[in-house]
């Protein structure tokens, strides 16, 4: 075969810098960053992005992601990203975040920018977990879960019921799009990725907030393996977090 | 031009400052005394085409300043002294990722919900920075509506050179009391030099990335470093302070806002009377006037610091002036208002040295 006629299958995105990074083995924020880097590329909007780091395991995101970004204080990126997208509105402003982030500290920033349907595209990673901080309680932790700080496992009496943010936002009017996915098998990376996409979109055609959760392996604070984290996700966290579309109103035509 | 003579309360005077002054952006929550500023802004920054939003909480509207900053405008958030405690983090935040932004302050009473009444016992808040880290802000400390009209300018214009947070810090007293005003020439937001830094797009350049993480500690401490030759060099060029009747004065006070114009009313009644009193009014409270204060304090005057909190203003007396002068006290805590005979009483119990009204301070 002549060099020619050679078809360049796989390569780096250049939405994702060429460099290493910090996550542990079996990690999703580096699945999750590559098919986040591919949809920015695919749709041609590297250099009109402006991410939003978060504080956890991805506040670093702004050494791998080549796009400008900012990193926020805990929990505030939607507020944030608020900021950037009243004065940059052409732009597509994402935030990407952890559960800890989003679903706790955060609420509040989370909630009434997706109630004043901020045109904001929101990426938010669900490991059930503090990863960053060395495994505690997340807010999304579910019942029974051992972390460092529910040692008996979450105690629904002593810690409360995990929280499930995307279906409370999907309350909210104007919030547009939410979908749950995992990142547990090819196929529903493929989904996740085309949900990413269709947020953005979303965003661009300035219809309003969209979400996309992404139940995520955290195998260094579970202390499993990556293959029985995957496994994990499907057989138990699955239940708790069932995968699909939350809400759609590009689907019903109220989205516009 | 400079607009006309108008006759404005001091909020709205804040508002209006800062529109002309190039601010397109307005992130708040309200909070008493000051929310004449955020009503008026939500009309008029409707009618330039500009945002305001009413935030969910002073911790959002100080995170949505981060995010206008960054992407480049003219910021301002408006809060009273407990919602100021909030936004400290975010304060913070903004030193450490050299954000520019003016934050405005009406102080209140205090500690906790306090009240409403005119105070200053945020001193140390503003001035020693009340969130976490090595940093510094200017802060602007006006004593009535012409000087929150320049000093509002001066705040964007400070911000922007330094890429740095401003704090300007008034009360209730300044920001309802109505006077006329003269507003400097507009600025049009398109004229401002253009940010080499700001977060647009990485068209045609490299990514950017806005952050305080410092995670080597080589790194932090060149960054601390880098942040502190700024505000050396602030302190060095942005000290600002008026003299009033200080000439020959063998007794004077030291105060700022408004504690300075009840003060310069007792001045001026013991002035008609021939004694030889002045005031010395900071205008900026960081960088302090070190130098002009010290200067005076040589000549061997008495220094009579009058404010309205317990003892946070004098503080920084005391470290610039030492056992040059004699230094005394007089502090007004939780709202009451003192009338200008208050002042000139603690004035001539100072002259005449009967401890009667205040106290001499040990250095």
């Amino acid at each position: 075969m002549s060099q020619a006629a050679m078809k360049r299958i796989y390569s780096m995105p250049e939405s994702l810098k060429d460099t290493s990074n910090h996550y542990c083995p079996g990690c999703g924020h580096s699945v999750v960053h590559r098919i986040l880097a591919e949809v920015l590329d695919e749709m041609g909007l590297r250099e009109r992005t402006i991410g939003v780091a978060p504080v956890g395991c991805a506040v670093l995101a702004y050494n791998y992601f080549n796009f400008d970004m900012v990193e926020a204080p805990h929990g505030r990126a939607l507020a944030v990203a608020t900021g950037i997208k009243r004065v940059q509105p052409d732009k597509l402003v994402l935030t990407y975040q952890g559960d800890g982030d989003l679903a706790a500290i955060g609420t509040a920033e989370t909630i009434h920018a997706a109630n004043r349907g901020e045109k904001i595209s929101t990426v938010f990673i669900n490991n059930a977990i503090y990863g960053m901080t060395g495994g505690q309680m997340a807010p999304t932790t579910i019942e029974g879960l051992w972390s460092t700080t529910t040692p008996g496992g979450r105690d629904l009496d002593r810690d409360g019921y995990p929280i499930d943010i995307s279906r409370m936002l999907a309350v909210c009017p104007r919030t547009v799009y939410i979908e749950r996915c995992a990142i547990t098998s090819p196929k529903n990376i493929r989904r996740a990725k085309r949900a990413i996409r269709k947020s953005f979109e979303i965003q661009m055609k300035g219809l309003g907030f969209s979400l996309v959760e992404i139940l995520s392996p955290c195998p260094t604070n579970w202390k499993m393996s990556p293959k029985e984290a995957w496994m994990w996700i499907e057989k138990v966290l699955e239940r708790t977090y069932p995968l699909g579309v939350i809400k759609d109103l590009t689907e019903s035509g109220d989205g516009g | 031009m400079p607009s006309e003579r108008m006759l404005m309360r001091g909020a709205h005077v804040v508002g209006e400052a800062a529109v002309r002054a190039g601010c397109r952006c307005y992130f708040g929550y309200p909070i008493t005394p000051q929310n004449e500023l955020p009503e008026y802004l939500s009309s008029r920054l409707a009618e330039v085409g500009g945002t305001f939003i009413q935030a969910e909480s002073e911790v959002a509207s100080i995170n949505m300043v981060i995010g206008a900053s960054a992407a480049g405008a003219r910021v301002m958030t408006s809060s009273s002294s407990p919602g100021i405690s909030l936004k400290q983090e975010g304060i913070s935040y903004l030193c450490g990722q050299e954000l520019p932004a003016v934050i405005v302050n009406m102080m209140r009473g205090g500690p906790g919900l306090g009240n409403i009444a005119p105070s200053q016992a945020d001193y140390f808040q503003a001035t020693r920075g009340g969130g976490h880290g090595d940093y510094r802000l200017p802060v602007l400390a006006p004593s009535g509506c012409q000087e929150l009209a320049e000093l509002t300018f001066l705040a964007f214009e400070l911000a922007d050179t330094y890429r740095n947070p401003v704090m300007l810090v008034g009360d209730g007293l300044m920001g309802q009391m109505m006077e006329p005003v003269v507003f400097p020439d507009p600025i049009d937001p398109k004229d401002l030099p253009p940010k080499d830094w700001i977060l647009d797009g990485c068209k045609g350049r490299p990514p950017r990335a806005i952050y305080s993480l410092f995670l080597e500690p080589p790194v932090l401490y060149q960054h601390n470093l880098h942040l502190q030759g700024k505000y050396d060099r602030i302190a060095a060029k942005e000290v600002r302070f008026e003299h009033y009747q200080t000439e020959g004065a063998e007794v004077v006070v030291v105060a700022y806002g408004t504690a300075s114009r009840i003060a310069k009313g007792a001045v001026n009644r013991l002035r008609r009377e021939g004694l030889p009193v002045g005031l010395f009014r900071p205008i900026t409270l960081w960088p302090f006037p070190k130098e002009a204060l010290r200067q005076m304090a040589q000549n061997g005057i008495k220094i009579a610091v009058f404010e309205l909190s317990l003892g946070q203003l004098v503080e920084d007396v005391i470290l610039t002036v030492g056992a040059r002068s004699e230094i005394y006290f007089h502090g007004i805590p939780g709202g009451p208002i003192p009338t200008p005979a208050e002042v000139e009483d603690y004035i001539r119990s100072v002259m005449s040295g009967d401890g009667r009204v205040g106290r001499r301070v040990e250095v």
